[in-house]
């Protein structure tokens, strides 16, 4: 499996390229295959934005709150987190205890900052 | 020369893969259907053709003839790319599924974060959708899977973590080998803890009930999509069973042995050995997908704070604690 360095070709993913392009091309295809059977009436009140009935008032977008924020930003810590531990568990044979350990001692850490955004209830939703 | 052939043997594979999946995709509406109508003492779709049978087709049909309305002042590249964004993300991650032994379009060594890495795209497909579109409704529900889909991809992926460490590769393949050679024949028994935050964080994550709170239908009428109609809308309908089906094989393939059968089933009915791979799986893909049916029927929805609390103070730890008990338990053995 290894490679050389600057010779490695990732031919493997070829396929996945091919089926990206494939799937784009079959979700804008039955779009156009469409367009030539659906019909198309508009007029106003048929393109205005559903309400439940009532005429649209204010501006769609509007400020949303904060919290999205943080999940956003704690997601990045975890994610990072998970990215770390992936490689350490296929590698988990090579390393032993001693790679266990660190994982430990990285996770307590990560645990530590979890326990302060828990807190800060960072969790709660109101 | 050659490449060309082997470019057209893996279009037709490709071919091949998305035909069948998208059968099921269309079956997998009328089996919900009627499922669901008869956990609520109904009949479900019983008029086109024998038993309903012909109802995917009319609504495939139909989908093609809607009228595809933009909303005035959409966003208007952005509202027509979302559901095909959504479609890809979806699609794509069939490319490294083994549906039997041998099968498999690219085997690449990355099978498990390729399909993480894709499930996290389909995201965007859904935000773009509500912020295109010009609509409150819309908007709120693209915000809030937004979050929803980030937040359980996290213990989404911690909860593979496990499976990991027993089998030692991403490879889907590698994976199903490792499982048929340990003790139990299948990995979700040793993995309990990690299949249960798998189970409920893929429900979350292909924004399944109990956790549909993007298209929550009491309050968000159908949540990013409200202003989709005609086969836009199927396509977001598409991606969101292929999702289903994708979540369901990894499950399959992670938890549940894949396309084998655990060896002293084989040898207490040595008879089950004739029976092909293939059909294993989709057994095992099908109780999946049925299991999906069953707690719509069951469960109802959350609401949105105790989703968030769910995730992030339930969920997240006990995938921790599953990662460092398979790490003690594996120095031990």
């Amino acid at each position: 499996m290894l490679n050389e360095p600057g010779t490695y070709l990732p031919v493997g993913y070829l396929p996945i390229l091919i089926f990206l392009g494939f799937s784009f091309v079959f979700g804008l295809g039955s779009l156009v295959f469409g367009l030539l059977l659906r019909p198309r009436r508009p007029y106003a009140e048929k393109l205005s934005p559903y309400e439940s009935g009532i005429a649209p008032e204010g501006e769609p977008r509007q400020k949303f709150s904060v919290k999205y924020y943080i999940i956003a930003i704690l997601f990045v810590v975890f994610d990072v987190e998970a990215v770390f531990l992936y490689p350490w568990a296929v590698a988990f044979d090579m390393i032993g205890l001693y790679g266990f350990v660190e994982m430990v001692l990285f996770i307590f850490i990560l645990v530590i900052g979890y326990v302060y955004a828990w807190r800060k209830e960072a969790f709660v939703w109101d | 020369m050659e490449l060309l052939w082997e470019i057209s043997i893996i279009v037709i594979k490709i071919v091949v893969v998305v035909s069948v999946v998208m059968f099921h995709v269309a079956y997998a509406t009328y089996f919900e259907r009627k499922v669901i109508g008869r956990m609520q003492m109904r009949m479900g779709p019983k008029e086109v053709g024998p038993l309903g049978i012909l109802q995917p087709v009319a609504d495939g049909i139909k989908s093609f003839f809607k009228e595809d309305i933009i909303p005035l002042n959409s966003d208007k590249p952005v509202f027509y790319l979302a559901p095909v964004i959504s479609i890809m993300a979806a699609m794509s991650a069939l490319a490294v599924i083994p549906f039997f032994d041998g099968f498999i379009i690219s085997n690449i060594n990355l099978g498990i974060l390729f399909i993480l890495a894709m499930s996290s795209l389909g995201a965007y497909g859904i935000v773009l959708a509500g912020w295109a579109s010009n609509s409150k409704y819309a908007f709120l529900g693209g915000l809030r899977s937004a979050a929803q889909v980030i937040s359980y991809e996290v213990s989404l992926g911690l909860s593979l973590v496990g499976v990991m460490l027993l089998a030692g590769s991403f490879n889907l393949n590698d994976i199903v080998e490792a499982q048929s050679s340990s003790v139990f024949g299948f990995y979700a028994i040793p993995q309990i803890l990690g299949f249960f935050v798998f189970i409920v964080s893929a429900v979350a994550e292909t924004n399944r009930p109990p956790f549909d709170l993007p298209e929550a239908e009491s309050e968000l009428v159908a949540g990013y999509f409200a202003e989709y109609s005609g086969f836009r809308f199927a396509l977001f309908m598409a991606a969101e069973y292929i999702g289903m089906i994708i979540m369901s094989s990894l499950a399959v393939l992670c938890f549940l042995g894949g396309w084998t059968v655990p060896y002293y089933v084989l040898y207490l009915f040595p008879f089950l050995g004739a029976v092909p791979g293939v059909v294993w799986f989709i057994l095992k893909l099908y109780a999946c997908i049925f299991f999906y049916y069953w707690i719509r029927a069951t469960l109802p929805r959350f609401r949105y704070d105790q989703l968030m609390a769910l995730g992030w103070k339930l969920l997240i730890p006990l995938s921790l604690l599953n990662i460092l008990i398979t790490g003690i338990a594996k120095l031990i053995i």
